[in-house]
């Protein structure tokens, strides 16, 4: 480190001939002259060299840690929009999601591959589905939410602003294509509790959803889009509407749908009953069951541990190579300009 | 086109010329908003912002809230419209106190106090002392007996002493009563901006009748914004008015110069707006395809079966808006800003304060700082510029035997002090001539003692060297001059004075001795201007060996002649005199040619030799800068030797035989060509010698030179790191300026004086120094220092550290927004290339305004070397030169950086959070952070 704070005796002459009241003159003095203290790092060779070895030694075992800690989430990932069509269905699956008449229940079998420790999150997840598109993000009112039919001015919650002349409430594409497939868990014959309790962000339900609005003239219209919601409750209460209000910023996502707060065992089968609603045969999306654990990282996620690691280990090996280099055709001092 | 002026007559002429109403302003209060925005909108960024900001307007394409355009956009045009009406407002604040102030006129034969707007041509001004001239006006009255009157001119040319102005001829005698009632017709040419010339005629109307033709020169007149001094009263003839007069028609907005950083800047936009098209090109297609294969089939978009007709233009107009944050909003107004903010630091810079006259620099253009850096060529004046100017008589040759040359000053040679007391008739002439052949006028101070104030520096010289041999002058009183020898006082009556033009080289007096009534021509001037007419008998070797001699040491050199003059001849000559003086057509070469009838038979009495001593740290200078890769080129009106010899003193070129000089001379066109094509050969030959080749060209050579063979000289000029120009016009150092110029050379033009005001326009930069020659070159210049040698630290600390400055500031502007952009880029091909805006309107304003553009205003304080090392180093300055911090290369790294540093945000931010449990909002708010922490990792790595 080389620290310049105003240099050569020129700059002393004239200090000395405007004389500095106080502190803040100097300051001021010095910025006019350009001649603020100033600490500049010299980047010599084994600084360099130091700086990236350091850098490599921190990372690596910050990586590790990551890595293990990902480790240690138990995920099950079932995928069930395929298995869940009956056989005679399998040629025309958008005629039969898109039949009202029939009754789409269906059951999964899942085997539990080591003890998972409570709360086990589940999540459902959607493939190829573009929560992120344009004409999607900007479906929506949040005045509306808040305050209910007393924000009048839902434009840009188009095309599903209004059906039959009254306006609707929740407004907007989001809301209209709410998910609407139900999960059932069964152990050993008895059912597992599930937790569907604040599973949206408090700050949502508090401040986002009106506790006073209502749904209203919801799913009314001619072509009905995902789930349907409960008028007699408020949206505040309406976690899965919440959750679904929350646009993905992937066109692949998770979305939470409750929580099972009992542990499970290695081995354990669990049966799913589900209600294998909601349409994503039309576009060739994915639908898939999550159950997770978590740990103090949150989910599985390899990718944290990864980048560590390969980080730390290339500055290490920038490291050396500099190392090499230097040992090889040494620098003199003087040539650093 | 010619102008008739019926003095004292209300009713012609009234409407046909402007009355001298001041306006300087460029708007009114009703067209300031059209035409300033209309000034604004002809830059094409701003056209090109607010189209974005139209687009904006359309709800469906628009990715983000259009305040986050608009509000910048209508904060940079407040800003610089408020600037303008600003700077409007203040020139007319300054008009309206002109033009309102109280001046006495006649009118209908009453002196009435009238507002200075109400003056018309051919109205009579009446003026007091110390009072301000408010239009140009022909004297006709003063309260001199003689006629004449004092004027200061420092606010029309910079020149401090007092001037003499004459009433003419024909008014002469008349008095108080008569002038309000004066009838008479002035003609003049056309308002033109010379204030050197005017060249009109006066007629008096019955009963004034004197049937002559009086004609008027530019000492007749005295102009707007002089002042009137020493003189208890003078009135005048309105002539010319308001904006008409030579000072406002002088008046007129420089054009504005871009710097080659600007010029970079502009091409480099250019090239982003490309890229942005074919991205918006590209990424539309792809958006309208992916719309009708897939996002069709997915119910839950609901897109119409039907669309309107612009359907297909949606999506690549919604991309044109995302990308438009790829070309910077801000860049011109922060670049502005640093800008002054350089320009400030040199004004502050107490290292360039003029120990002498406590001047600091000062930046007028503040617009062009970094061009410092780029300098390729300086073009300097010489006299006032590398010299003083401040003129010391040291020798003289008078008679053929030389005083001075032992002891360095002529006033302490005893032989010379000898010759005065025994009253030699040669040495006593030489002293006479010094002492009345001038323009010099003497003015008593309170104390007593004699102040001389002299326009030019040579004859101020010499009249103090003469005062102090014993010839001093008293007075000058209208033609009678008074001069005290040895306790004696001797009075001349100046008859004519033949002025000293460039064209002529000399100047001359015709004088009538009092006491014996002989009448004498005294004569001083160049030696080419001088010699040549000596009388045929007398013998020049000597003073040509003296100016040879003189010329060697680098004095500047002047000879003086004399000769008598019959009555008869004076007589028949002062008629041509007076009939050449009152022509209205070249004017200036038919006195010349009078006065050539009488300037002959001339005989010499001696040389007088002055120094002009070399600024301090002259030397140092030019070889800093020279080692910093700058060529230099001196200009000067100055014979060659000198010329030669005060180059050789400040090392400008090196003596043999380590340098060569090689000049290009000849009278006609032949000659020029084949001297010039020696040089070229010569120089050709010795480029690959490590020798310090120089060329010396002369006024003549160099106008043959330019006329007929432009390449050549070309050619020499871009292999010649050194040229003396000398004898060279004030247009022909513009000319000079232009053929660098033309061949892409950055230049710095720098001078002092009246003679290099062209110069320093046509340069890309000018620099005045505010010196004795006046501020006039100062006043345009980009740049004004009080010495040569702070050109030193202009150029390689102020021009440096703006150069580098700016270079990272644009391209760091450039580096965040094409950051962010990509971004938004990436995010558009995993939300189905809708164009979503990944990053919500506030935070997309924060990051621009806020995050992005207060971190590294820090830059503009920041110095990569220090002050020291740059000065030992100049080199270092090759770097600036070549451009090399902001080119396409570097841009592209930035541009590759951005795209790196863009990939590694999003990757990291999507991956790391949360992968597929990411929600929109989660991810904009960690990529936004990704992108504020690494541009501020970019500008602390940056900033040394």
């Amino acid at each position: 480190m080389e620290v310049e704070g105003g240099n050569t005796s020129a700059n002393d002459a004239v200090a000395r001939k405007i004389p500095i009241q106080s502190r803040r003159a100097k300051v001021f003095y010095q910025f006019t002259q350009q001649n603020l203290p100033a600490c500049k790092p010299v980047l010599t060779p084994s600084w360099i060299v130091t700086t990236f070895l350091l850098m490599g030694v921190i990372f690596i075992p910050i990586g590790l840690v990551t890595l293990r800690t990902s480790h240690s989430v138990i995920e099950i990932v079932e995928r069930y929009d395929t298995e869940c069509i009956p056989e005679k269905f399998r040629g025309n699956k958008v005629s039969y999601i898109k039949d009202s008449t029939i009754l789409k229940n269906c059951s999964l079998y899942l085997k539990v591959p080591k003890h998972m420790k409570a709360p086990i999150y589940i999540y459902y997840q959607l493939d190829n589905y573009y929560q992120n598109h344009r004409r999607y993000v900007k479906s929506r009112n949040d005045q509306q939410l808040l305050h209910g039919l007393k924000s009048n001015d839902t434009s840009s919650c188009q095309p599903e602003d209004s059906s039959n002349g009254l306006p609707i409430v929740p407004c907007g594409l989001i809301a209209w294509s709410l998910f609407n497939d139900t999960f059932k868990f069964i152990r050993e014959s008895s059912e597992l509790v599930v937790n569907r309790k604040n599973i949206a962000w408090k700050s949502d339900r508090n401040h986002k959803f009106g506790k006073q609005v209502y749904p209203f003239n919801f799913q009314n219209g001619t072509f009905i889009g995902g789930g349907s919601l409960d008028p007699s409750v408020p949206l505040s209460d309406q976690e899965d509407l919440i959750v679904w209000m929350r646009t993905a910023a992937l066109p692949s996502f998770r979305k939470m749908y409750g929580r099972i707060e009992e542990d499970l065992d290695a081995d354990d089968v669990i049966a799913v009953h589900l209600m294998n609603n909601y349409n994503t045969y039309s576009f060739g999306g994915k639908k898939k069951l999550v159950l997770s654990t978590s740990s103090w990282l949150g989910g599985k996620n390899d990718f944290l541990g990864v980048a560590y690691v390969f980080v730390g280990s290339s500055s290490i090996i920038i490291s050396l190579v500099f190392m090499l280099l230097h040992v090889k055709n040494p620098r003199g001092e003087g040539e650093c300009l | 086109m010619k102008r008739y002026i019926y003095i004292n007559d209300d009713e012609t002429s009234q409407d046909l010329y402007c009355a001298n109403r001041l306006s300087n302003r460029k708007y009114t209060l009703m067209n300031f908003l059209p035409k300033n925005l209309w000034e604004q909108f002809s830059r094409f960024m701003n056209q090109y912002f607010l189209l974005i900001a139209c687009l904006q307007l359309w709800s469906l394409i628009t990715p983000v809230n259009p305040a986050s355009t608009w509000g910048p956009l209508i904060f940079i045009f407040a800003v610089s419209a408020t600037k303008e009406a600003w700077d409007d407002y203040n020139r007319y604040l300054s008009d309206k106190k002109a033009n309102e102030k109280e001046v006495w006129v006649v009118k209908q034969g009453i002196k009435k106090l009238i507002q200075s707007q109400d003056i018309r041509v051919g109205n009579i001004v009446w003026l007091r002392e110390n009072d301000e001239v408010p239009c140009d006006l022909v004297l006709i009255g003063t309260s001199d007996p003689q006629g004449v009157c004092y004027v200061e001119t420092a606010a029309l040319d910079g020149e401090t002493d007092l001037k003499t102005r004459l009433i003419p001829a024909a008014c002469m005698g008349m008095d108080f009563e008569l002038l309000h009632k004066i009838k008479g017709v002035i003609e003049c040419p056309g308002p033109d901006k010379d204030i050197r010339r005017f060249d009109g005629n006066l007629r008096l109307l019955p009963p004034f009748i004197d049937n002559d033709v009086c004609p008027l020169t530019i000492k007749n007149t005295i102009l707007q914004s002089c002042y009137l001094r020493n003189t208890e009263w003078a009135c005048g003839v309105a002539v010319y008015t308001g904006n008409e007069t030579k000072l406002g028609m002088t008046r007129g907005i420089p054009e504005p110069k871009l710097t080659a950083v600007d010029a970079m800047i502009d091409k480099l936009t250019g090239a982003i707006f490309v890229f942005q098209i074919v991205v918006v090109i590209v990424l539309g297609t792809a958006g309208n395809v992916w719309k009708d294969t897939e996002a069709r089939k997915q119910w839950y978009v609901l897109y119409p079966q039907e669309f309107p007709w612009y359907e297909l233009l949606v999506i690549p107009l919604r991309f044109e808006l995302l990308c438009s944050i790829m070309i910077p909003i801000s860049i011109k107004v922060s670049l502005d800003l640093v800008k002054s903010l350089y320009a400030k630091f040199i004004d502050w810079d107490y290292e360039m304060i003029d120990p002498e006259t406590d001047t600091p620099s000062h930046a007028t253009n503040t617009a062009i700082s970094e061009d410092l850096a780029q300098v390729e060529y300086i073009l300097t004046d010489k006299t006032g510029t590398l010299t003083e100017n401040r003129m010391i008589f040291r020798r003289c040759c008078i008679g053929g035997i030389f005083y001075g040359n032992e002891t360095g000053d002529a006033l302490k040679d005893v032989g010379l002090l000898n010759a005065i007391t025994s009253g030699s008739p040669d040495v006593i002439r030489f002293l006479t001539v010094m002492a009345v052949c001038n323009t010099v006028i003497p003015a008593k101070s309170k104390a007593g003692a004699i102040l001389y104030k002299a326009q030019s520096q040579d004859e101020e010289a010499l009249v103090h060297a003469a005062a102090q041999l014993h010839m001093v002058l008293v007075n000058k009183n209208a033609s009678i001059l008074e001069i005290k020898f040895n306790g004696s006082v001797l009075q001349y009556e100046i008859l004519e004075t033949l002025e000293f033009t460039s064209d002529r080289k000399r100047m001359s007096v015709v004088v009538k001795d009092c006491h014996s009534g002989n009448i004498s021509l005294l004569s001083k001037g160049a030696d080419e201007a001088i010699l040549p007419y000596a009388h045929a008998g007398q013998q020049t070797r000597t003073f040509v060996e003296a100016v040879e001699q003189y010329s060697q040491l680098g004095l500047r050199t002047l000879c003086l002649a004399w000769r008598e003059v019959e009555e008869d001849e004076y007589q028949e000559w002062s008629l041509m005199f007076k009939e050449a003086s009152s022509t209205l057509i070249d004017r200036e070469w038919r006195i010349a040619e009078v006065c050539q009838r009488l300037e002959h038979d001339l005989k010499v009495l001696g040389v007088t030799a002055i120094e002009d001593r070399l600024q301090d740290g002259v030397p140092e200078t030019i070889e800093t800068l020279r080692k910093a890769g700058i060529n230099f080129w001196m200009l000067t009106g100055d014979k060659q030797n000198t010329a030669i010899q005060i180059a050789l003193s400040c090392n400008f070129i090196s003596p043999e035989p380590k340098g060569q000089l090689l000049s290009i001379d000849g009278k006609t066109e032949d000659e020029v060509c084949r001297s010039l094509e020696r040089v070229l050969l010569t120089m050709r030959i010795t480029t690959s010698e490590p020798k310090d080749v120089a060329f010396v060209v002369d006024g003549w050579a160099l106008e043959i030179a330019l006329k007929h063979y432009r390449k050549a000289f070309t050619e020499l000029a871009i292999l010649s790191r050194t040229a003396i120009c000398c004898r060279v016009t004030p247009s022909q150092k513009a000319q000079l300026v232009e053929l660098l110029k033309s061949c892409d050379y950055r230049t710095l033009a720098i001078g002092d004086g009246g003679n290099d005001v062209r110069m320093i326009q046509k340069a890309d930069i000018g620099v005045g120094i505010s010196g004795r020659e006046g501020l006039q070159a100062a006043r345009a210049a980009d740049y004004s220092i009080g010495k040569f040698r702070f050109l030193k630290r202009l150029i390689l600390v102020h021009g440096r550290y703006s150069y580098n400055r700016t270079a990272f500031l644009s391209q760091y502007s450039f580096y965040k927004s094409l950051l962010i952009c990509f971004i938004q880029i990436f995010f558009s091909f995993i939300s189905g290339l809708s164009g979503t805006s990944l990053f919500n309107s506030v935070s997309l304003m924060a990051y621009n305004v806020f995050y992005t553009s207060i971190p590294v205003l820090v830059s503009t304080i920041d110095k990569d070397l220090s002050e020291g090392t740059v000065m030992q180093h100049p080199q270092i300055l090759f770097y600036c030169q070549a451009g090399r911090l902001l080119n396409p290369s570097t841009f592209a790294g930035w541009f590759g950086r951005s795209l790196f540093h863009a990939i590694v945000a999003f990757v990291i931010s999507i991956h790391v959070y949360a992968y597929e449990k990411s929600e929109m909002e989660e991810v904009s708010m960690v990529a936004l952070s990704g992108c504020i922490w690494l541009q501020a990792f970019v500008v602390a790595l940056e900033t040394k």
